[in-house]
């Protein structure tokens, strides 16, 4: 059984995210970049799998940002082999149809099995990568899975939807899995092992060829929604704030 | 090309998810703007009962199967695709759900057009389709510009009014015949189960109230449990109320307790100690009752309640139930 | 002389070893002293738990131990649960694994249990060994996983965005130096560290720090956001790798301005420059905010007389670990009006706070194991002596002990503050 985890490096929400000068695309100046959230999950349940039930893991990077830090982080973790892939992924990140359509050429090289990444970044605008990489793979998908078991040629997964339903499903390999959450938190990369890692692993690199999947959308304006500093505060009667409360919690999404 | 608006509808056997009647809402206004038919797409054996609920389009279409049962997303792409490629539709409205997550990107593909994912707002301009994307955890939005005129358009739930997709009226309704490859998908839907409730995850939830040591007494919990169940959601607590045993551990939020994200924050008498506020402060939006109004919690929520919180707990709790009938 | 079995009624034959003859190491010590039955306790374990311990760099000398118990008596945990060195030997040796069991996180790296050891059983070195093993193992707590990786990531066990390192600044009253951007030497480097640049405590009680320098003309700059944590308490907590290479970058970050002195508001910084960075290759003449400040009290002009009772909690990384116990006091019992009551536990045998060797991130944890917390212990403690202010002088102190004071329903008696801030109180106008 042979696991690919593609991992990307999104912007880290802790920093403050500005908006560059011609209004375009946030500001990647100095940018903070971690491995996105839930890429951290699908390596969790990738080495999981692994522990359960034998499989050889290999972690995926697009070469920019901390690539190498983020790659020797997998091995030191468990991963038994990382491969960065080394081309023109310099435009806008936002367009993950060109990221999809190099980890799909990517996988198709390695040979895999089974495909675990994140259900989703923060920064998707062109459709999440694990169902876009499913797509042009012609492979079928899951998305927002929550726990996976393995057998030979089927991946047993849990799907999670809201108001706590979990649907089962089988899905014949191969196959990609957007994975929500692990079925641990993810473990903990020692920085002594890391270190031993950067000393002394080898980091497998793989050219990509520049490709236009072309997401088909141009970014007009990006900008910051107005936020108020401090809590805009709602006064009234007990009845009249109610009522007011109610508003805001329909307003930001609460379905009754 | 058509200025037709196909709408995806969710549901769970027989059950019209909310979310479908808030993209049914904006359906009709696009299909307004761009001279179309609004069209809701129902697939599953319970199509038929679902598609009276679609009152507020045009043409309701219905696709019966077995292999539509439940959700196989495969299954589901395939169907749709099928109904759709020869349609040519200007937009195709998915919710940015479970569903919609594996349904939006793919279908995009399959069609190739472009899709929009996390979408709060679409405008049409003079021919050319904009639509405003939420990224970054809502801290940045962003404004795409479709080329071609046609996309697939995933949308945030809770970013359009329901009211305008529910409709007494009744539209046509279509059959369509199933694709034939359904019998052939990779992807079997197995069965549906309920989460056990013992087992909430506070840091999966999307909406979480949580009580501070303002409740004062164990005695007073009722208070904002009736709240939390009026809301669907668990109800959390700051570390000290869980040192006194009134909650349990799983249930606490904050540096030694869980770190949540969820889209609603309601934090009721509750201070905001540094240690409480690193556990909750990315939620989306945070709401703070507190009677105090230079609790520092109300640097950190973007809406704040000074008052007794047993006036307006109680208040909101009956709103809501009203509400939720 | 033989057993008479017929007397040892109660016991059957067949489980009687006995040798009428024996010799050891070729002395004849045949006798009734050899009686002996079927094997028994001493037999039931082996060594081999204790022997994982003491195999490791730092782990040898808990097998010294001869359970005298004089360590438990002053363990600060103990107080409060069920703890201590002589304890931990004891489960050890009767088929605990240290490696995966709860207790391993409890010591707070305190000292007390080796201040009064006689064979120098040593926790503080102890405890990082094996729990740098447990950690390598994928066994460390949930909370203080967290901390690591903000530590790794931000450079603060906060997580807060190390862009922000310096923004504590702006509220303090007064121009505090960056030599980043002044590019001049200056007498004194203050080493901030996390909790004075970050949490909104200890952020004032930086601030009160830096008026008090500027008032007193003191010639000093910090580094700002290229200052990172020092990790002193994570190298405790088991993170060693951590540390050092946190090290390494705050050593490279140091070369890269001149100074005379580093000042640090952190005792758990104070203990690492000293006693750790030299061996990376890092040495620096330290000294702790109160030991700079302790000698200049005669120079400061007193607005305001203090009329409170205060007493004065020893962090252990100033204290016991590195012996300094006069320098807070001094200017405790300079401040005008003010009335200093020691606690019973003070000076080498000052109570703990619980916030050391990584224990200020395993609140959650600690609380499934102790009845109450160190910091609750304490301030229970500083009410007693009829206290109105617990004096402090380590920024993990003032969050821990005010949090303590409310969960303690003390709430309105008992005040804490960073002893810079009372400084900062009775040298300015009320």
């Amino acid at each position: 059984m042979h696991i690919v985890v593609p991992l990307k490096q999104s912007p880290d929400l802790v920093e403050e995210l500005e908006v560059n000068a011609e209004g375009n695309d946030i500001d990647r100046q100095g940018l903070k970049l971690q491995v996105s959230e839930w890429d951290e999950q699908a390596l969790e349940e990738a080495l999981c799998l692994k522990e359960a039930s034998g499989a050889n893991v290999t972690a995926i990077t697009a070469d920019w940002g901390g690539a190498d830090l983020v790659l020797f982080t997998a091995l030191a973790k468990g991963a038994d082999r990382a491969l960065k892939l080394v081309g023109d992924f310099s435009t806008t990140m936002l367009d993950n149809h060109r990221l999809a359509r190099a980890l799909a050429s990517t996988v198709e090289q390695l040979g895999a099995n089974l495909v675990l990444t994140g259900v989703q970044s923060v920064e998707d605008l062109d459709g999440q990568i694990p169902v876009l990489l499913a797509a042009m793979l012609g492979w079928p998908h899951v998305s927002v899975v929550t726990g996976v078991e393995l057998t030979a040629d089927a991946a047993q997964v849990k799907q999670e939807h809201s108001g706590g339903l979990v649907a089962e499903l089988e899905v014949k390999l191969p196959a990609v899995l957007g994975v929500q959450a692990a079925r641990r938190a993810p473990r903990y990369a020692p920085v002594s092992k890391v270190r031993q890692m950067q000393k002394g692993a080898k980091l497998e690199q793989l050219s990509v060829a520049a490709q236009d999947a072309g997401s088909g959308l141009k970014v007009r304006r990006v900008f910051k929604p107005q936020v108020a500093a401090r809590a805009e505060i709602l006064e009234g009667t007990a009845e009249e704030i109610a009522a007011k409360l109610l508003a805001v919690l329909r307003e930001r999404g609460l379905s009754l | 090309m058509t200025g037709d608006v196909y709408v995806v509808v969710e549901h769970w056997n027989g059950t019209i998810a909310e979310v479908s009647f808030e993209l049914l809402g904006l359906g009709r206004q696009l299909a307004q703007a761009s001279g179309g038919k609004l069209h809701a797409l129902v697939l599953g054996p319970e199509a038929k009962e679902v598609a009276a609920a679609c009152g507020a389009a045009d043409v309701t279409i219905c696709v019966e199967h077995d292999a539509l049962a439940g959700f196989s997303p495969e299954a589901h792409i395939t169907q749709l695709a099928a109904i759709l490629k020869d349609r040519s539709p200007a937009f195709t409205l998915v919710s940015n759900t479970s569903k919609g997550m594996d349904v939006a990107p793919a279908l995009a593909v399959a069609l190739k057009v472009p899709v929009v994912t996390n979408v709060a707002a679409v405008a049409v301009n003079d021919g050319a389709i904009v639509a405003t994307s939420q990224l970054y955890g809502g801290k940045i939005a962003v404004e795409a510009e479709l080329a071609g005129g046609r996309a697939v358009l995933s949308l945030l739930a809770g970013a359009f009014p329901a009211d305008h997709g529910k409709s007494a009226g009744a539209g046509a309704i279509e059959t369509v015949v199933p694709a034939a490859q359904l019998g052939g998908s990779r992807v079997a839907f197995k069965r549906l189960i309920e989460a056990e409730a013992s087992d909430v995850d506070i840091s999966k939830q999307e909406i979480l109230v949580t009580v501070g040591r303002g409740i004062q007494d164990k005695d007073n919990l009722p208070v904002v449990q009736e709240l939390a169940d009026a809301l669907g959601c668990p109800l959390c607590a700051s570390r000290p109320l869980v040192d006194a045993g009134w909650l349990p551990k799983s249930r606490q939020v904050g540096k030694s307790g869980v770190t949540v994200k969820p889209k609603i924050y309601l934090a009721i008498g509750l201070s905001g100690a540094p240690e409480h506020v690193q556990g909750m402060k990315d939620a989306t939006t945070i709401i703070a009752v507190n009677s105090d109004p230079k609790a520092p919690i109300f640097d950190v929520a973007h809406f704040g309640v000074v008052a007794d919180l047993f006036d307006v707990v109680p208040a909101l709790t009956e709103k809501v139930r009203e509400l939720r009938g | 002389m033989p057993i008479e079995k017929e007397k040892l009624l109660s016991v059957e034959p067949a489980r009687i070893h006995e040798h009428e003859h024996l010799v050891l190491e070729g002395s004849d010590i045949s006798g009734h002293w050899n009686r002996m039955f079927e094997q028994r306790v001493l037999w039931d374990y082996t060594p081999d738990l204790l022997g994982k311990i003491t195999a490791l760099e730092g782990g040898e000398s808990l097998g010294w131990c001869y359970q005298c118990g004089k360590c438990v008596g002053v363990c600060p945990v103990d107080v409060v649960g069920d703890y201590g060195p002589r304890k931990i030997f004891r489960k050890v040796q009767s088929g605990t694994d240290l490696f995966t069991s709860d207790d391993l996180w409890l010591c707070t790296t305190c000292m007390n249990c080796l201040r009064v050891c006689p064979k120098e059983v040593d926790m503080v070195k102890i405890m990082p060994a094996v729990r740098e093993q447990a950690m390598l193992e994928g066994n460390v707590p949930a909370e203080l996983q967290d901390a690591f990786e903000k530590t790794a990531k931000y450079g603060n066990p906060l997580g807060e965005p190390a862009r922000k390192r310096a923004d504590w600044t702006r509220d303090a009253g007064v121009e505090v130096p960056i030599v980043a951007k002044t590019g001049k030497p200056v007498d004194l480097l203050w080493w901030v560290e996390c909790y004075p640049a970050y949490h909104p405590r200890g952020k004032e009680a930086a601030r009160a720090l830096a008026r008090t320098l500027v008032a007193l003309g003191v010639d000093f700059g910090i580094i700002g956001i290229e200052e990172k944590c020092v990790a002193d308490s994570q190298r405790l907590a088991g993170e060693k790798g951590l540390f050092e290479s946190l090290a390494e970058e705050n050593i490279k970050t140091l070369r890269n301005y001149q100074f005379r002195r580093l000042m640090v508001t952190d005792p758990h910084a104070y203990n690492a420059f000293r006693n750790e960075y030299p061996r990376y290759g890092g040495s620096y003449e330290v000294v702790h905010y109160t030991q700079l400040l302790a000698p200049l009290m005669s120079k400061i002009e007193w607005k305001k007389e203090l009329r409170y009772k205060v007493t004065f909690h020893d962090p252990c990384y100033l204290g016991r670990h590195n012996g300094e116990y006069e320098a807070p006091r001094a200017i405790l019992k300079a401040i005008p009006g003010l009335e200093l009551v020691e606690m019973f536990r003070c000076r080498q045998n000052g109570y703990c706070c619980g916030g050391g060797g990584g224990g200020m991130w395993l609140d959650g944890f600690n609380t499934q194991h102790l009845r109450e917390r160190l910091s609750e212990r304490r301030v229970r403690e500083a009410v007693e002596v009829g206290a109105e202010v617990l004096a402090v002088c380590c920024p993990f102190e003032v969050s821990r002990f005010e949090d303590a004071v409310k969960s303690t329903g003390n709430e309105g008696k008992l005040l804490v503050r960073d002893i810079v801030e009372l400084m900062d109180e009775a040298r300015r106008a009320a």
